[in-house]
């Protein structure tokens, strides 16, 4: 009999060491929530643009610069691949803008896009584009453009050219210097 | 005239030397516009058999959709795809399935995975490989999913609409319109179908 209480103790024990495990694991996965809560807070930068908001940024004339919009989604291997190359740009070059136009899933925005871009820590603009009438705004952004992903539209004030295709790094270098020549 | 026919000989060879130098951009650019016949194939079904197009002597036509394992806009849409073969193989019009994409280049879409794939969606429809991508390009598909509808007509298929399924590929609860139902709709209907061509976001066709 003795034998059995301790044994119905030391299960006892093992039980109230399981409880605590479980308590700290707890309260430890809240911690994690809290912290993720607080970076999609700071990213707020990312904004949600529909086509017409997006337009002006396809379009701009209010300066010499070239302006280098890319197309791009976290799930596109081929996008993700191409990015440091567009990042580099945008940092080393002043005389160039690259923004990022996002066309992940937008159900996706908090746990796939934001997170994505802070690890990352992307430092060009990132838009993601919300809007339902792809059928439409895909032909706007450029006629040829059938809507694969990767595509980049590069322009300046007096060029225009439109990639439905993923770049090398120095295949993207050699396009900016034909609009740099000019 | 043997000047000329060496003339003319010279030409095809500079032609076809010049279309190889850019042969990955005309690969994408060309391809089957509405009005085209399009061509038959014979390509590996994921139940291990050839499936071509003549096989389906009663179909009216065939709704061919480019699609792949990988591609989340397409793994979206495979409820769709599912929906569209359940609503028009028995009018006629039966999903066709094909995967464009170079397994080499995306391990995700090999033989073996998409029959993985078939299985845990119990794909009702053919979902065949384009093995050595020799399909695709014929069609000018240049993203997954990516539709052609076909009808049978005399001189062979023909194609009347391509584009995508409908106007959210991202987003099924934002759909207004079904462009590939609508077209179907038409066909079966004998009217004309409103929107022959569209565009939608995708994957690109890995090569």
């Amino acid at each position: 009999m003795p034998d059995c209480i301790l044994l119905c103790m030391r299960y006892f024990k093992l039980v109230k060491v399981f409880i605590v495990v479980c308590f700290v694991f707890v309260i430890s996965s809240c911690k994690n929530e809290t912290q993720t809560a607080k970076k999609s807070k700071e990213n707020d930068v990312i904004e949600i643009y529909n086509f017409k908001e997006l337009k002006p940024l396809l379009n701009r004339t209010d300066d010499n610069r070239i302006h280098v919009v890319n197309f791009w989604a976290t799930w596109c291997a081929p996008c993700v691949k191409e990015l440091p190359y567009f990042e580099e740009l945008h940092t080393s070059n002043e005389d160039v803008e690259v923004v990022l136009v996002s066309l992940d899933f937008p159900d996706k925005f908090e746990s796939q896009l934001i997170p994505f871009v802070k690890k990352r820590n992307l430092s060009p603009q990132v838009i993601l584009l919300d809007d339902p009438n792809e059928n439409e705004w895909i032909a706007e952004i450029d006629p040829s453009w059938q809507g694969a992903l990767p595509a980049t539209l590069i322009y300046s004030k007096d060029k225009r050219a439109f990639y439905a295709q993923s770049f090398t790094r120095e295949d993207l270098l050699k396009e900016i210097e034909k609009f740099t020549k000019i | 005239m043997k000047n000329i026919k060496l003339l003319l000989f010279a030409i095809v060879v500079l032609s076809a030397s010049a279309f190889g130098v850019d042969k990955e951009s005309s690969m994408l650019k060309d391809g089957y516009k509405v009005g085209d016949i399009a061509t038959d194939f014979s390509l590996k079904n994921v139940d291990g058999q050839l499936v071509s197009l003549a096989d389906f002597k009663d179909a009216k036509g065939f709704i061919v959709i480019f699609t792949c394992n990988t591609c989340p806009v397409s793994v979206r849409n495979e409820d769709r795809i599912l929906a569209l073969d359940k609503k028009y193989k028995s009018l006629g019009y039966p999903v066709i399935a094909i995967n464009p994409n170079n397994p080499a280049v995306q391990p995700g879409d090999s033989y073996a995975l998409m029959k993985v794939r078939a299985k845990e969606k119990r794909f009702t429809f053919p979902y065949l490989f384009d093995d050595g991508q020799k399909i695709f390009p014929q069609y000018g598909a240049t993203a997954t999913p990516h539709t052609y509808i076909l009808k049978k007509e005399k001189d062979g298929l023909r194609v009347k609409y391509i584009g995508g399924i409908d106007d959210s590929s991202r987003n099924a609860a934002n759909v207004k319109t079904k462009y590939v139902e609508d077209a179907v709709d038409a066909l079966l209907a004998n009217k004309e179908i409103k929107v022959t061509s569209t565009r939608a976001i995708g994957c690109s066709i890995k090569v």
